[in-house]
């Protein structure tokens, strides 16, 4: 009796999901971001301005949230998942289910709670809305990015500790290294022409890209940060934003992939 | 002459009642393992073992820490990937394949379920994995009393109780084949007891069961067969009464001890 690997990704991702919405910690990650939207909102009594606030949110704390949450889960359902996988189950299925049953419970708890308190607000006008879509986006595509990456780490290495280490690691270096090394480059060759370069190594970090497509829809320049004005001045709002689009979606797809065949190869 | 049968391939010294018969016949092994081969880094865990599993009868595989008892267990199930050798289930060779899965029950050392999951999700999980129509043998919760704390989260169950929600899940789907990880570690005397009585009755069906336990005194009580494990390779498998006639001993604890000193008198003699 075999099952159609679709079938088995939508069961463990069922499965998953349940499991994950009931954790205190995915709710207490929702009821986080609701309650700073929240109080932003009324903070700042405008849209734009409030995701403007909330823009080092979604780029530093969802990535986080989401590589600690996947490293830790793996390590804690390991034994069920070689349950699973005694049963007539292909491993790239039930990896699909494992992953979308991580991330989409995690993009929910984001989107539900940076969504509603706008919609109660009514907060949701032609001058937020753009703004509004492209934070939700640019949170949904990082959770992507972060839960491939986390299984991807759970998966390669055996030590739990390790593995947390690691997570945060990677964290950072995409959080906060990455633009503290783009900078240390720029003013140490600062008499060479590095903009296109510079440009070339935005696309190698998700964080940065995702940055790049949230403030293309917006006019504060000073959120952009170095890449990101460099993205507008060279590519232009519509040219930039597809720009990060096409990187992200190959930051989502390059370590999911690699988790899955790390996941299919992999002694249990 | 145990040093001798040492010294021998397992399906040289293999005695068992059940003779290698053409493939699908009822008598046929149920399982054949033909040289298995499994190294984890430099370390060789199982160096060409050679096994049958027959049919209608309890194999208990016996080893000290690290013979490889579990790694077998693992690649029989395809959760480790074996370097070379193969694995036929029921004539079928298994490599790449995942369909005789749906007819091996197992039951791991560790019941680790998620915390948050009812003994219900976890059996509705399994069921839903092998395509939701399997066939299911509900017996068991009520011999092991799970019904009681099925609708439970598995979070507010004690240990002993996750063992039993652990047997109920391996027998659920009236396997062909069961995979026993030490199966009553954690179980008090009387689930302990029925669990026993479980595997009789399921060897008397004609289905096979493997298990491994530290308990050899348990061991005895249940097994037919019993593969003696040491350093990755069999040194020893056959029926248990043949073991006991041969090490002169009434019990399969002395027996095993026989064995390993012969082991060890083999290993130390070695130049």
């Amino acid at each position: 009796m075999n099952v159609a690997p679709g079938s088995t990704i939508a069961t463990v991702l069922r499965h998953e999901a349940r499991a994950v919405l009931k954790n205190r910690g995915v709710l207490l990650f929702g009821g986080g971001i609701l309650l700073l939207t929240e109080s932003m909102l009324r903070l700042t009594g405008s849209g734009p301005r409030a995701l403007a606030s909330l823009l080092s949110l979604v780029l530093l704390v969802v990535p986080l949230v989401t590589m600690l949450f996947g490293v830790i889960t793996w390590h804690a359902s390991r034994e069920f998942t070689e349950l699973m996988l005694a049963q007539p189950v292909r491993r790239a299925a039930l990896f699909g289910g494992l992953y979308l049953g991580l991330v989409l419970p995690l993009a929910t708890a984001f989107v539900l709670g940076l969504l509603l308190p706008f919609a109660l607000h009514r907060a949701l006008g032609s001058e937020t809305l753009p703004l509004l879509a492209a934070t939700l986006a640019g949170g949904v595509a990082l959770t992507f990015v972060f839960g491939g990456l986390a299984l991807l780490i759970g998966v390669a290495i055996e030590d739990r500790l390790r593995g947390v280490g690691t997570a945060i690691a990677v964290w950072m270096l995409l959080t906060i290294g990455y633009d503290g090394i783009m900078l240390l480059v720029a003013t140490t060759f600062t008499d060479y022409p590095l903009e296109k370069p510079m440009l070339a190594l935005t696309l190698a970090n998700p964080v940065d890209l995702a940055r790049t497509m949230i403030v293309m829809q917006s006019d504060a320049a000073a959120l952009m940060g170095y890449t990101g004005a460099l993205m507008h001045r060279f590519l232009g709002s519509m040219l930039g934003s597809m720009a990060a689009i096409g990187g992200l979606l190959l930051w989502i797809l390059t370590p999911a992939w690699a988790g899955r065949r790390a996941f299919e190869r992999r002694d249990f | 002459m145990t040093t001798a049968l040492l010294r021998r391939p397992a399906h040289e010294v293999r005695t068992t009642t059940t003779p290698i018969l053409p493939l699908h016949r009822p008598s046929a092994p149920l399982v054949e393992i033909r040289n298995l081969v499994k190294s984890f880094g430099r370390r060789r865990v199982l160096d060409g073992v050679d096994l049958d599993i027959a049919r209608g009868g309890v194999t208990a595989i016996i080893g000290p820490n690290g013979a490889g008892k579990t790694t077998l267990n693992k690649v029989l199930l395809g959760l480790v990937h074996a370097d070379s050798g193969s694995i036929s289930f029921d004539g079928v060779d298994v490599a790449g394949r995942i369909s005789h899965r749906a007819r091996i029950g197992y039951m791991p050392q560790a019941a680790r379920f998620p915390e948050s999951y009812t003994g219900q999700d976890v059996l509705d999980l399994l069921r839903d994995l092998r395509g939701g129509a399997a066939p299911r043998d509900l017996s068991l919760l009520q011999q092991l009393g799970v019904s009681a704390f099925l609708m439970q989260p598995v979070r507010t169950l004690s240990g002993g109780q996750r063992q039993r929600l652990n047997a109920v899940a391996a027998f659920l789907f009236s396997p062909d084949l069961l995979i026993l990880d030490e199966p009553t570690a954690g179980l008090d005397p009387i689930a302990s007891g029925a669990f026993k009585e479980k595997i009789r009755a399921v060897r008397d069906e004609g289905r096979a069961v493997i298990i491994t336990s530290h308990i050899l005194s348990e061991l005895q009580e249940i097994s037919d067969t019993v593969v003696f494990l040491h350093e990755g390779r069999v040194r020893w498998s056959g029926p248990l009464p043949e073991l006991l006639n041969i090490a002169q001993v009434d019990s399969l604890e002395r027996a095993i001890a026989h064995l390993m000193q012969q082991e060890n008198a083999v290993i130390g003699a070695a130049p």
